[in-house]
Parts: structure tokens; C-alpha cells; sequence
């Protein structure tokens, strides 16, 4: 946007990636203006990765650093996988922001603050005492390029003569600093124009507010012109494949994917639910989506939510349900039933921080040993694992099809990062997508012989999925051990033995239809980087990096948990060492171990954040370099 | 459809719904009463047989489902409401029926009881009450009467018991019934209405558990302390009881009081009965032996409330008719999209 543009000369750099963060008080709508940064910058053809960090807090008392929010975004002209760590841009709307902040910005950073709020008490609040205030600390506004705004002022400013009251004006406060920033890298406004008339004109009627907003953001951009900054910056396009593309996070990926394949097997969804963070915004997709059949079942607690899953899916839907680390401990025993019944069944586990309560807002990749163990007996589940926000929804498509093909649950392992954090993403034409075939069976199925509850396909080892209503095939299901045929009580010590067998042979058997793992790099050499989950940006970023410098390292990511990959033993055993870096202390290397007796080097970071590229390269050059 | 289905009903005999299954539970059992009676007016209710779903938690009366020929399903301790509910939520075109003890629907299972009575979900609750724990042994349960001497409270039981039609008045429940083992008559009556209520039922039935706590309901059910302690409600009729039907109960200021008929009082004294009164049903589930006698019957029922499931259909009819059946292409491009040539 040039218009009305001073003429006045500016510097134009040209980069080739930049990070931004901005941050504030949870209630100063930093993820608002995060997310429309990052779609302007969709528009725009750069590629992205955000990270928005929240704290648990919904409104933590104002201005303390525990209730700081934060959204990070990188955007780029080259393919990125992550949303970066040194921070390149920082917006700090108060003094707690920037407190807990500033010290991921590089040295040399732009660092743009709202002034207004770095009053005496407010510094006291976030702990900076003594009048010390760090706007006019010389040893950090030499570091930094310090942009000193006062915003709460030039907001009110701009809205000059509205008969809205300060409250309302001072929450533009968001939009006028997007505006800056939007000047500094060279941004239109229009996309986010059109939201803020969407949301505010034709959202909610308030075309008042609509305008408010706008004119902060103009304001904001204005200002940048005026601003001393060094540069106005460019970050040009990233080459993409041709197609449409929108922006999406994790949990949206997972709602998108499950309905699709709900499609694809001509079936409805029964999502059943509590909310519990990471995991609740499922519940909200789901619930908006329900003229594609979809019922939402808020439920009493997470126990209840597992049980009407199960039910539904007897009855003939796809039962989900969605959750975090904290409930899926508490579905353990009735997972356990699902195995049992041998219904399908979709469990999402968004992962968080744990144990107990833990970091509810935080990531962490530590149930996968719960989601593969964590039940009574010999329990077997498949095991799934997305490695970011778009792969969520081909997970979600394949959790579908295996739970349907093989009578399983599935336990579908996301977290906080993927979850919530957004990228690009390829529409697909859902005619391209492979239709999931289901049967059920009637009476005439069994016009010679009879119908046996738990007898098994020969291929696959599914049961028949009889959904009642159908005449002639009643039959009941029970959480007691059952005759191998019949599906009937049987105490039998021999039949015991041969169920346990056959409900563990049967997920094992999904390997059958799941691709085979494949290598970033060269398929043998000295390192194999093994990751699974929400590390594969980084994982990525770094062994790319590494190959560049001349290493002889590829990498490998693990979506299919149980049962795993049928090549994954080959691709191991192509490598002098495997280093498996995680969220957690060595699950994945723990199996790796175990069942390929293959030694493995674990790299472990479990700070509730998304694993680091700097530290991730130094400890992987340090085990190359022994 | 449902006409044409019901119109080519088979004719049902209550064997048709006895499963081939051993049944299991003691002889003597009051579980065994229920499950004749069950079968019996299955075999009158205007459903096929594949639309009833049996589901149960844990316990003794939870292996139920298994001696029924309908589709069932036994689950795990105390969550058979919440399978009930996901299939109901699937299929409301399937009739369930939920048969539990006290311990399963009342303590592991209590939160999900209380959260079904106030959803009215349109299932069956039948309440096996035994006021003990059979299948572990012998334990106290959530009502059993303070000071039970049992294997884990050898010095008597300390905590007060639940009341569950208390419970059901106050969650909402628009269909509440008592019924007792020994009486199979009253029992048919109240169970085909349950099953044909729409709604949520509950129905606890009084059942006698001659291991582990024989004589329980014993002032209830035997023949010479049946009509004195407890009192039979019929919708419309004085409140009258007693073994020479010659004592009625009256409302004295805001409380019920037993009072002798043919002297000072006349039935023209006496409360009736109105299953619509929900202030009167908690007032029955008040009464309580010895002072009172115990009602049997349906204390309450309210048929036009609407039913959770319904209205979860109709909101994704409604999605449907406002917004059209789903256009996945548009559900996947979302409301924001940009394109690279
Ligand atoms: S233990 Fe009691 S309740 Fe259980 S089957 Fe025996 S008599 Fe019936």
C-alpha cells in the first residue's frame, strides 16, 4: 500500500526470512494481530509457521509477566518448518511483555514498544524496580534498535471525535502496532481491512467499531513512515507448487480430516468431549460443522466422553473422541473396552506439558508410551503421529480408515505446537481423496453359516461390524473375555491366549496398508536423525542445514507409531548411528531399542516448547564430532 | 417406515428374548424376577426385537444384557449410561434399556447418572437396588443404612446413604417409578411405561440379595409387612394402605402424615395421588420406613419435555435445512484462500 505515501526516501533491505513475535497482556489481542500478520503474509505467497504461547491464565492480573501471551511467526521466501527462535522483530504492547521477552531477540533487532504503558506501577508489576527502566538502559537500547512508541496516545488519536469510549478506543491499540509492522515489512493492508469490515461491519453490526480499528491500523502504518527505522524490509514470495492454499493450524487440520474421511465411508461423526486445553477448540470445530452430520456430545467428564464414543460406534457412526494427556489417563479403562469390543474408534490426544495438570498451554511429546501402553492387560491400540499442522489431516484420514478397516481404536497423537501453531496449506481436491470402504452386514451375509460376532476376515482380522437394528444378527458385546468365535463369556484358559494373540497380530497386521518410512538424504551413511511427531520442522530444518555443510546425516519421521513402518528396521540399519531427538526422556528411542535391539543416541529437550534448531544442531554436530 | 415396521411386528413370546446363555446368578436371586418380567413385557411392547439395546455397567445385575437375546452390551463399572448415550446419540431409533445395582449406577457411575437424569436422554434406567455390593463380596454400598456390619466395615458403616429417587426428583428425571422383586404385577406395569416414556425412566426396584444381604427390603416384601409399609400410588386415588386398607396419608400443614381412616379422617382427607406434581414426588421420596410407608409406583412423570437426543437431531437437521447439507470442497478451502499459479 503506497498510497498517500510522504515520497519521502527509504532504505528497502531485502531478506530472506524474518521472525516476528509479538506479545503483551493476555487481553491485549497480541494472537489477533499475530494471525493477521501471518495471512498477510499468506496472501503476499510467503511461506510461514507461527507459534502462538498462551498462558493458562485467561485474564492473569494485568501486567505480570505470568500472564504475558506471545504469537511468533517466521515467514519466508524459502520453504521453513518451523517458526524460528531468534527473533528478528519484537512488539512488546507492556513492560512485561518485553521483560519476558528480550531476550530471544538477536542482537541488532528491531524492538518496538508501546512507551504509554511503561509507567512507574506498571513496571513495578513485572518486577523492574527502583525507577529502573529498561527503555532507558543504555546496555539494551545499544543492543537493539529501540522503537519508542506512544501508542495508548497515537491510538486515541486516531480516533479522534468517535463517541466510543476510551475502553473501546484503547483496544485498537493491537491494530495500530500491526499497522507499524505492516509498514516496516512492506505489507498491504487490505486483508486485514476486509477482516476487521467482516468481523465488525458484517459480523456483528458494528461498523463503529469496524472503523475504529481501521483507522488505528492506518494510523500505525503512517506512523511507520515517520518512525527511525533503519530499513523497511522485503521478504520476497516463496516459490510454491501451484494450488490453492489457506492457513491452518493443527486442530482445525484434525476436524477437517476426520469429516473428510467421515465422507469418504458415508458416515456420520458422534464427537464426545470435555473440554480440556489443548484439545477444546476440536470440540468447537466439530460443533460448527454439524450440517455435515455431525453430532457434538459435551460431556460430564472425560470418561463419560470416551463411553458415548464407543456406544455411537456400535451403533454405527465414527466415534471420537478428543483430549490431552490428563484425559487420556482418566479413558484408560475404557480404551482398554474399545480393544475389547474391537470397535473403531478415534481418540485425538493433543499433547501437553505434563504430568498431572503440568503446562496445560504448553507442548511436550511425552504420552506416547501411555497412548501405546497405558492400559490394563495387553492392550494394543494403532498409534498414529502427524508431524505438523497439515499432516494432521492426513492422519486423521488414515486413523479413519485403519480403525474402520481393522475394528481398532486409534489413538491420535498431536500436541500443543502443531495443534495450535499454523502454516500453509494445499487444499486438496476432495475428489482426489481415496473413498474408505465400510460394511456392514445383514442377515443374508450369513444365509449359509452362521453369524459369529468375533469372527475374524482372514486379512485383515476385523469382526463383523453388525450395528444393532439389524434383524437376525442381535449379539452382545461385553467387557468379559470372549469365546474367539462366538463372542459369547468364555473363561476358557487356551481361548484367553489365542484372543490376546489375535487382538495384538491384528493391529500388527495394519502394517499391511501403511507406506513405508521414507529417508530426507541419502539411505545410508554415518546419522540417521529418527524423529515422530511435531519435531519434524525442526528436525528437518536442522538436517538439512547439516547436509548443506557437507555431513553425511538424513533424516527419518515416524507417523505410524504402532504398528511401525515395514522398512523402518532396513532404513536403521543403513546408518552407523541413529539419534532420536524428543519432547520428552527417550520413549521413541526406548522402543527403537527394544525391538530392533539397534543402539540409539537420544537428544532430549522438555521445556514446554517446540524443540530448538540452534540447540538441536550443536547437539547432534557434538555427537558427529566424538 | 416406522408404520410399515410396526405393522409386520412378529408375534413375541418371552422366550424369544431369553438369550442361550447360562444365567449365572444365585438362586434366590431377586435379579431373576426382573429378568422374567423383562422378557414378558418385551414380548407386548410395540418394537422388534433388533431395536433394544440391553447395557449395563458392573455388578450382578450388570450381566443382564447377556441373558437377553436383544443386541446388548455390558461395559465397564459405572459407565453403562454413557454407551447408552453415545448409542442412543448414533441410533434414536433404537430402544435402551440400562440394568445396574446401586454401586454401579450410584457411586463409580453417580456423576453419569446424575448428567443423564437432567439430559433426558430417552433411555430405560432400571436401579437394582440390593443396597450392597454382591460381586466383590459383600461391601457396603452407597445405600446402605448406617452402621452395616460388612466385610470392610466391620464396625459399621459410617456414611450416610443416597436416596436415588431423591436424586432423580432433583436432576430433573421426568419419569420415576419404584418397584420391588416380590411384586412381578406392579412391576410389568411400571416397566412398560418406563419403556414407552419418552425420556429419561428410572425405575429402582427393590431386590433382594440372599447372599450377602438377605432381608434388606424384608418390611417391604413379605406378605405381613408388604401392606403396612408401603403403599401402592395409583394416579387419581387417596393415598390409602394397610393390610385392611384402613390407614391413608394426609398433608398436616406441609408435611405427610399417617392417619387412621374411620374416626376423625375420611379419604376426603387423604393427598391424591398426582404423577404430574413434582412436589409431591420428592415428598414420596421422603417417606421412608418406619415412620412411613414406602411408595411403590410411578411417583412422577412428566411426557413433554424433549428429549437430549432429539434435540441434538433436530440441531443438525436444523444446521442442515439453514445451511444445506455439507460442501466438503468449501468446507476445506475455509473463509480464507490465496492461490499460486
Ligand atoms: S450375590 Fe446377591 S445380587 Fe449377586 S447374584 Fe448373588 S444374590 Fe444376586
Amino acid at each position: 500500500m503506497n498510497n498517500g505515501s510522504t515520497g519521502q526516501m527509504v532504505d528497502r533491505t531485502s531478506l530472506d526470512s524474518v521472525v516476528i513475535r509479538f506479545c503483551g497482556d493476555s487481553g491485549d489481542g497480541v494472537q489477533l494481530a499475530g494471525g493477521q500478520f501471518t495471512d498477510t503474509a499468506a496472501h503476499f505467497g510467503n511461506d510461514f509457521a507461527t507459534f502462538p504461547d498462551y498462558p493458562a491464565e485467561i485474564r492473569a492480573p494485568r501486567g505480570t509477566t505470568f500472564g504475558v501471551s506471545g504469537f511468533q511467526v517466521q515467514f519466508s521466501s524459502l520453504d521453513i518448518y518451523t517458526p524460528g527462535e531468534a527473533v528478528d522483530a519484537m512488539v512488546a504492547m507492556n513492560p512485561a511483555g518485553f521483560k519476558v521477552n528480550i531476550d530471544d531477540i538477536t542482537p541488532g533487532g528491531i524492538v518496538i514498544v508501546n512507551e504509554d504503558e511503561f509507567t512507574k506501577g506498571n513496571l513495578a508489576k513485572c518486577g523492574y524496580v527502583d525507577d529502573y527502566n529498561p527503555l532507558d538502559d543504555e546496555a539494551l537500547t545499544t543492543r537493539f534498535t529501540l522503537i519508542r512508541v506512544p501508542m495508548n496516545r497515537l491510538t486515541r488519536e486516531s480516533a479522534e471525535g468517535t463517541e466510543e469510549g476510551v475502553k473501546v478506543v484503547d483496544r485498537c491499540r493491537n491494530m495500530f502496532a500491526l499497522g507499524i509492522v505492516y509498514w516496516l515489512y512492506d505489507r498491504p493492508l487490505d486483508a486485514t481491512v476486509r477482516f476487521l469490515e467482516n468481523t465488525f461491519t458484517k459480523g456483528k453490526g458494528k461498523p463503529e467499531i469496524a472503523k475504529l480499528n481501521i483507522d488505528a491500523l492506518k494510523a500505525g502504518y503512517f506512523f511507520g513512515e515517520t518512525a527511525e527505522f533503519p530499513s523497511q524490509f522485503r521478504i520476497p514470495p516463496a516459490k510454491q507448487s501451484p494450488g490453492t492454499y489457506r492457513r491452518i493450524n493443527g486442530n482445525e487440520a484434525t476436524v477437517l480430516g476426520l469429516i473428510t474421511a467421515a465422507q469418504k465411508a458415508g458416515k456420520e461423526i458422534t464427537y464426545a468431549s470435555y473440554p480440556i486445553t489443548p484439545a477444546s477448540n476440536i470440540l468447537h470445530g466439530f460443533s460448527k460443522q454439524k450440517n455435515f452430520g455431525i453430532k457434538t456430545f459435551q460431556a460430564e467428564d472425560e470418561i463419560s466422553a470416551i463411553c458415548a464414543a464407543i456406544g455411537a460406534s456400535f451403533a454405527g457412526d465414527i466415534g471420537v473422541t478428543g483430549t490431552s494427556g490428563p484425559g487420556l489417563a482418566l479413558k484408560s479403562e475404557a480404551l482398554g473396552l474399545a480393544v475389547m469390543f474391537e470397535l473403531p474408534l478415534i481418540v485425538v490426544n493433543v499433547q501437553r506439558a505434563g504430568p498431572a495438570t503440568g503446562m496445560p498451554t504448553k507442548t511436550e511429546q511425552a504420552d506416547l508410551f501411555q497412548a501405546l501402553f497405558g492400559r490394563p492387560g495387553e492392550s494394543p491400540c494403532i498409534v498414529l503421529a502427524p508431524g505438523d499442522p497439515g499432516d494432521c489431516f492426513d492422519m486423521a484420514i488414515e486413523a479413519v480408515r485403519l480403525a474402520i478397516r481393522h475394528m481398532s481404536p486409534v489413538v491420535l497423537l498431536t500436541d500443543a505446537y502443531i495443534g495450535n501453531g499454523a502454516e500453509p496449506w494445499r487444499v486438496p481436491n476432495v475428489d482426489d481423496i481415496e473413498p474408505i470402504e465400510v460394511s456392514h452386514p445383514t442377515a443374508d451375509s450369513y444365509a449359509e453359516g452362521e453369524f459369529m460376532s468375533y469372527a475374524r476376515d482372514e486379512n485383515t482380522l476385523a469382526r463383523p461390524w453388525a450395528l444393532p437394528g439389524t434383524p437376525g444378527l442381535e449379539h452382545r458385546m461385553g467387557s468379559l473375555e470372549k469365546d474367539a468365535n462366538t463372542g459369547e463369556v468364555s473363561y476358557d484358559p487356551m481361548n484367553h491366549e489365542i484372543m490376546v494373540r489375535a487382538r495384538a497380530e491384528k493391529v500388527a497386521r495394519a502394517v499391511d496398508t501403511i507406506p513405508d518410512i521414507k529417508i530426507a538424504g541419502a539411505e545410508t551413511g554415518d546419522v540417521l536423525v529418527l524423529g515422530w511427531g511435531s519435531t519434524r520442522g525442526t528436525i528437518t530444518t536442522v538436517v538439512d542445514s547439516l547436509q548443506k555443510s557437507g555431513r553425511s546425516i538424513s533424516s527419518a519421521h515416524l507417523r505410524y507409531l504402532n504398528p511401525m513402518p515395514a522398512n523402518l528396521e532396513q532404513v536403521l540399519k543403513g546408518f552407523k548411528t541413529i539419534i532420536i531427538p524428543e519432547i520428552n526422556l527417550g520413549q521413541l528411542s526406548m522402543l527403537i531399542r527394544s525391538k530392533f535391539l539397534i543402539d540409539t543416541v537420544s537428544i532430549n529437550m522438555i521445556r514446554g516448547r517446540p524443540m530448538s534448531v540452534k540447540e538441536l544442531t550443536e547437539n547432534i554436530e557434538e555427537v558427529m564430532d566424538r | 417406515m416406522i408404520s410399515e415396521k410396526t405393522a409386520s411386528l412378529p408375534v413375541y413370546k418371552p422366550k424369544d428374548f431369553a438369550s442361550d446363555q447360562d444365567v449365572r446368578w444365585c438362586p434366590g436371586c431377586g435379579d431373576y424376577a426382573a429378568l422374567t418380567a423383562v422378557r414378558k413385557a418385551l414380548a407386548s411392547l410395540n418394537h422388534r426385537k433388533e431395536d433394544y439395546v440391553f447395557v449395563s455397567g458392573i455388578g450382578c445385575a450388570a450381566r443382564f444384557p447377556y441373558y437377553m437375546s436383544t443386541y446388548g452390551v455390558h461395559s465397564i463399572h459405572g459407565r453403562g449410561l454413557s454407551v447408552a448415550t453415545g448409542i442412543k446419540l448414533a441410533n434414536p431409533s433404537l430402544q435402551l434399556c440400562v440394568v445396574s445395582g446401586d454401586g454401579d449406577l450410584l457411586s463409580i457411575g453417580g456423576n453419569h447418572t446424575i448428567h443423564t437424569l437432567r439430559r433426558n436422554i430417552d433411555l430405560t434406567i432400571l436401579l437394582m437396588n440390593n443396597k450392597i455390593y454382591g460381586l466383590t463380596k459383600g461391601q457396603y454400598s452407597p445405600t446402605s443404612e448406617v452402621g452395616k456390619v460388612t466385610a470392610s466395615t466391620p464396625m459399621g458403616s459410617l456414611d450416610f446413604p443416597l436416596n436415588p429417587l431423591a436424586l432423580a426428583v432433583s436432576t430433573g428425571c421426568t419419569f420415576i417409578a419404584r418397584s420391588i422383586d416380590v411384586d412381578m404385577k406392579g412391576f410389568d406395569a411400571i416397566y412398560k411405561r418406563a419403556m414407552n416414556h419418552r425420556g429419561t425412566s428410572l425405575v429402582e426396584v427393590y431386590q433382594d440379595c440372599n447372599i450377602f444381604n438377605h432381608q434388606a427390603w424384608f418390611y417391604a416384601s413379605q406378605k405381613d409387612t408388604r401392606p403396612d409399609n408401603t403403599i401402592t400410588l395409583e394416579q387419581g386415588q387417596p393415598l390409602i394402605f394397610g393390610t385392611d386398607r384402613d390407614k391413608g396419608i394426609r398433608m398436616n400443614g406441609c408435611s405427610p402424615e399417617v392417619v387412621k381412616l374411620g374416626e376423625k379422617y375420611t379419604e376426603a382427607d387423604l393427598i391424591v395421588h398426582d404423577e404430574t406434581n413434582r412436589s409431591l414426588a420428592f415428598m414420596y421420596s421422603q417417606m421412608a420406613y418406619p415412620e412411613f410407608p414406602e411408595p411403590m409406583g410411578v411417583l412422577y412423570c412428566e411426557p413433554n419435555k424433549p428429549t437430549y437426543d432429539s434435540l441434538v437431531h433436530d440441531q443438525m437437521n436444523e444446521a442442515i435445512n439453514t445451511q444445506g447439507s455439507g460442501d466438503l470442497q468449501k468446507l476445506l478451502m475455509g473463509n480464507e484462500t490465496w492461490t499460486i499459479d
